[in-house]
């Protein structure tokens, strides 16, 4: 049983590793038909990891509803527009599949333009989606109030930084000399150096953690040490 | 305008006098094929840059040499030299005196492995006259190795060497130094005043899926956060964005338990799967901090616009904040947002240093090295490119 656990994912995660190490070196179109296989395995399991998702949402909201837990009414709301959701899907398949019997034009689908689902998405999740995206903007503005305290040195510079890009961003800012080369300069030069050592830190740690990963060194995705 | 037509009249008569040099059909190297590099030495009307301005080459392809010639570049002969394309010529200075045009093999089907062969001529015209050169000809064919990301290979395969030797030598030797990392003391830290308030820890793994590295890494100080919480007994809650993160959340959750003796404590409901739309799931994540009031909230993985969505609203609750990204674009909002921060690499760093195995430990250090050699280049690089030696820029660059 431990064998099946922890012996056969490592060989595979060693196996898949290098041979997607070796691909990339390899332009041939073998090689690249081969990661397209790769990638079509990901979204296939990709998928069929959704039932999963979907029975845990389903399971988790349930036993919140069943046991009354505090804030249940939220979790009634989440199964019925699940429910709702899917039945919508289901009734437009079923809809274009009828209509597909005398009209060949009409493709059997639940979702597309003038579908319940592409309604809901439309009229109800992307607003939804972008109430929420815009909440930001408030969010930035408190963050920026905390960050730009005059606490110590550094601090003051950081508030100095700021407002000079700031001004450098609004069109009084064109009117002050020399703001706007002094924005332009603090973000391309200090800004894109203290990014680019973030991110050589960055591409080592991945190439470290993806040989580690491959030689089994690192396992703690298995559940293991 | 005397100086103009002087010019315009020498030209037109050293094209005249001229003939190609060294017309060439290359196989383009590196590639999946179906493609080929037509190269032509300079004419020598073309040393004086009023002349070359004066001279337009065309160039045309087909499949075998009887065949209908079609013509596939014009352009002027100032432009597309061997040495605008180091990928695939070098950079020799002597590639400055060749013309190059890379070409598409006639009838090549997008992903065959088969050769095909291409045909080429090239006729150089000026106002009053034209030259045409003989046909050459060579195979496109696809190509099992890319030269050019070599180097990629020496250093990955350098940082491998390095990072094996390590382990070996903290296998012997498990006395490493690592450097404090605040924000994975606090880790302990946190845990321990949720266990205080009886409150909850929320742990997020991040926007990516299971392929992602932040995330493994994430997973990974999921497995140590478990160990800790079985510990002392206290909640933990991991909503996920990604269903096979959420199974691999489960399972790392089970083993920590184990590991910590308290295997009857694991609730497989405590990593569930929210959505994987990425507002939706900041709203139902907002939502679990503004009702559990979680004491610790720890922001683990990759984000993207949502970061400072979930970092001011855990501190609306109080909770203690600790983040570890990769994503240097949210960073900022992170640090402005949260108790610690983990600096992109300290990220992949944190499994190591929480977890204290000598194997483990031996890779950071290889990390360390790396750093130092890409420094070492940096350096290096700069002062070679000061004295107009550009080789070793050459051999560091990635195409």
């Amino acid at each position: 049983m431990l064998h099946l656990k922890r012996t056969v994912p490592l060989a595979i995660a060693f196996l898949s590793g290098i041979l997607l190490l070796i691909q990339y070196f390899v332009p041939h179109p073998w090689s690249a038909k081969f990661l397209q296989y790769t990638s079509d395995w990901q979204v296939t399991l990709a998928y069929a990891a959704l039932l999963l998702g979907v029975g845990s949402l389903v399971q988790s909201h349930v036993t919140k509803a069943r046991r009354k837990a505090p804030g249940w009414g939220f979790s009634a709301v989440a199964l019925a527009a699940f429910g709702i959701t899917v039945a919508m899907g289901m009734w437009w398949s079923v809809h274009t599949a009828w209509q597909s019997r005398t009209d060949a034009s009409i493709v059997t689908t639940g979702s597309g333009e003038g579908s319940p689902l592409s309604w809901v998405y439309n009229s109800l999740l992307f607003p939804m989606g972008g109430a929420m995206f815009s909440i930001l903007g408030f969010f930035i503005a408190s963050a920026a109030f905390r960050a730009f305290r005059v606490k110590s040195p550094e601090a003051t510079l950081l508030l100095l930084s700021a407002i000079v890009v700031m001004l450098g961003q609004v069109p009084l800012g064109a009117h002050l000399p020399g703001i706007p080369q002094l924005s332009a300069w603090l973000l391309s030069v200090p800004t894109t150096a203290a990014k680019r050592a973030i991110g050589f830190g960055v591409a080592l740690g991945s190439i470290a953690t993806a040989l580690r990963v491959i030689f089994g060194i690192e396992r703690a995705y298995l559940g293991g040490e | 305008m005397i100086r103009v037509a002087a010019i315009f009249l020498l030209t037109a008569a050293a094209l005249r006098a001229q003939s190609f040099e060294k017309l060439e059909v290359l196989d383009a190297p590196g590639d999946a094929g179906g493609a080929a590099w037509v190269i032509w030495k300079r004419l020598p009307a073309e040393s004086d840059e009023e002349g070359a301005k004066r001279i337009t080459y065309v160039v045309s392809v087909a499949k075998d040499a009887t065949g209908d010639f079609e013509e596939v570049a014009r352009f002027p002969a100032t432009a597309k030299f061997m040495s605008d394309n180091t990928e695939a010529f070098g950079w020799s200075k002597k590639t400055a005196d060749w013309h190059a045009v890379k070409v598409d093999a006639p009838g090549y089907e997008d992903g065959s492995a088969a050769n095909f062969p291409v045909y080429a001529k090239v006729v150089a015209l000026s106002a009053e006259s034209e030259i045409a050169s003989g046909t050459a000809s060579g195979i496109a064919r696809p190509n099992w190795l890319t030269a050019s990301k070599f180097n990629v290979f020496v250093f990955i395969a350098l940082l491998g060497g390095v990072m094996m030797f390590l382990i070996a030598r903290a296998r012997r030797n498990s006395e490493i130094f690592v450097r404090r990392i605040p924000g994975l003391d606090a880790m302990e830290e946190a845990i321990g005043r949720a266990t205080e308030m009886g409150k909850p820890i929320l742990f997020l793994n991040g926007l990516n899926d299971m392929s992602s590295i932040s995330t493994i890494a994430s997973t990974a100080i999921l497995g140590q956060v478990a160990k800790r919480v079985a510990t002392y007994d206290t909640q933990i809650l991991v909503p996920c964005f990604d269903p096979v993160v959420m199974a691999v959340s489960q399972e790392v959750m089970r083993e920590g338990f184990i590991s910590a003796g308290r295997p009857d404590s694991y609730r497989p409901d405590s990593a569930f799967f929210v959505t994987s739309d990425q507002f939706g799931y900041v709203a139902a994540v907002d939502g679990i901090m503004m009702r559990e009031k979680p004491a610790a909230c720890f922001y683990m993985g990759y984000y993207y616009a949502e970061s400072l969505l979930l970092a001011e609203t855990g501190g609306t609750t109080g909770a203690i904040q600790i983040a570890g990204t990769d994503s240097v674009t949210q960073l900022p909002f992170f640090i402005a947002s949260c108790d610690y921060t983990l600096l992109g690499e300290e990220l992949y760093a944190a499994s190591a240093y929480l977890s204290r195995e000598p194997i483990q430990l031996g890779s950071l250090i290889a990390q360390d090295w790396g750093k130092l050699f890409v420094l070492a280049a940096i350096v290096i690089g700069t002062v070679l490119a000061l004295f107009h030696v550009q080789t070793f820029v050459h051999m560091v660059a990635t195409y």
